[in-house]
């Protein structure tokens, strides 16, 4: 049984909270377009969004869609097609997850948002990274985008890339 | 080309020697699986096990299935449905119901002698227990030969795992600095040879990129284990590979042996990066 305390205290909790933070966490976007297409079987890709260090280790899976109640079927099968994902960071993590995986994107442009500091973005140290954007599709192709970025710290930042076949414009935004 | 291959040249001069630790041809023993890194709760993968010159061609005989050795993650014996042996190929399934990494494997493990009985000219073969009894006692010419076979592949469900990889310390077996499901084209791989447990020196590797049928050129390599047993291959471009390595000795402890031969084939996929 959790205990669940009175309104008041919570309220307090609250504002204590606030004023123990730092004044405000960067805010981070990250947005990709999944393409639209004129072939004759289409389906929505899957796709990963994860951030890896200078030594290209991953430090947070940020978001990743797949066919999360497929009828009949675990859609987790075909979580591997996403290659590069699947090595550095998928196959040790638990799918579906809170805060990361949901249903496949429609063709179009999507925007992850995230909070320094918070889940599943966690504290993003100064240093170099590459945020890593990966989309693979049935009967399709699959494909990486990479932005490389360094992180002071603080400040603001606006890099963007571009795919050529399963993703179009990538971008990411940070803001204080 | 191994030492098996080599000495079959020699097969009249020397009839023992064609009995090598794998059967008689020289033709590449594999086990090709449908994946290798899977994921979700439960997965399958379906296996063609054959001997073939081709890779990875049917074209030549199905293997038998009776030396099977399925391991699961878990480091127990997992379950595989056999579908059958047809003239080229034979087929089963094995169902991943554990997270982790299966090795899949056909090892044979045993004696094998020739020996004269009069003029004519006998072949034995069985195990260590059975010998004293297994050769008549007027019997000529006696040679018996140590052999130990193992043709492997392996597949993960989820992230890779040691357990099942844990050496026999029978015969020529692969040991992982790389894990053999965790190849990537153009990553070198790093493997440990061990024979009989004990780093295995010297040992000739042939190293064999899969769709032969499609090129001018054999695509095979030569590397050696190095002091410690270690060799490194590389796979310019993602595909199933073949290795294959082989050994042998005359030097054996027991009098009643007078050579031990040894020999390892796996079937490793590196997928693009």
């Amino acid at each position: 049984m959790t205990y669940i305390p009175p309104l008041k205290t919570l309220a307090f909790g609250g504002v204590a909270l606030l004023v123990a933070s730092p004044a405000m966490a960067e805010k981070m976007t990250v947005s990709y377009t999944i393409p639209r297409m004129t072939v004759a079987e289409y389906h929505r890709p899957y796709t990963a969004i994860w951030i890896e260090d200078a030594a290209g280790k991953a430090v947070a899976t940020l978001n990743v869609s797949y066919d999360v109640d497929l009828k009949g079927e675990d859609g987790r099968k075909w979580l591997t097609d996403l290659r590069g994902w699947w090595r550095k960071a998928g196959r040790s993590t638990t799918m579906p997850a809170q805060g990361i995986s949901g249903p496949t994107q429609a063709p179009g442009t999507h925007r992850v948002t995230l909070t320094n500091g918070r889940k599943p973005l966690g504290t993003l140290k100064a240093g170099a990274y590459k945020l890593r954007v990966e989309a693979a599709r049935e009967v399709g192709g699959r494909e990486m985008v990479t932005i490389p970025f360094s992180w002071s710290g603080k400040g603001s930042l606006n890099l963007s890339a571009k795919g050529k076949s399963e993703l179009g414009a990538v971008s990411l935004s940070i803001k204080p | 080309m191994s030492i098996k291959r080599k000495l079959s040249g020699l097969a009249l001069l020397v009839p023992l020697i064609t009995m090598a630790a794998t059967p008689a041809d020289a033709h590449r023993r594999w086990l090709l699986p449908s994946s290798t890194v899977l994921s979700g709760e439960s997965e399958l993968v379906t296996v063609d096990a054959a001997a073939s010159n081709e890779l990875f061609i049917f074209e030549h005989r199905g293997l038998g299935l009776n030396d099977l050795i399925v391991t699961g993650p878990d480091g127990k014996t997992a379950k595989t449905e056999i579908i059958g042996s047809g003239k080229y190929r034979s087929s089963f399934d094995l169902p991943l119901t554990q997270q982790g990494t299966y090795r899949i494997a056909l090892v044979n493990n045993g004696l094998m002698g020739v020996y004269k009985l009069g003029e004519e000219r006998k072949r034995w073969r069985g195990s260590l227990s059975e010998l004293a009894t297994a050769i008549p006692a007027e019997a000529t010419d006696v040679e018996i030969s140590q052999v130990a076979s193992r043709t492997e592949t392996f597949a993960t469900l989820g992230e890779p795992t040691l357990t099942a990889l844990t050496p026999t310390n029978i015969g020529l077996e692969l040991i992982p600095i790389t894990h053999p499901n965790d190849l990537v084209a153009g990553e070198p791989a790093q493997f440990k040879f061990l024979l009989d447990g004990k780093p295995a020196a010297g040992i000739e590797i042939e190293w064999v990129e899969g769709g032969s049928r499609y090129r001018d050129t054999a695509g095979d390599s030569k590397l050696t284990t190095d002091a410690n047993g270690m060799v490194e291959v590389l796979a310019p471009q993602a595909g199933m590979y073949y290795l294959e390595a082989s050994s042998s000795s005359d030097n054996v402890a027991d009098p009643k042996i007078q050579s031990n031969r040894a020999s390892y084939t796996a079937v490793l996929e590196f997928l693009p990066l």
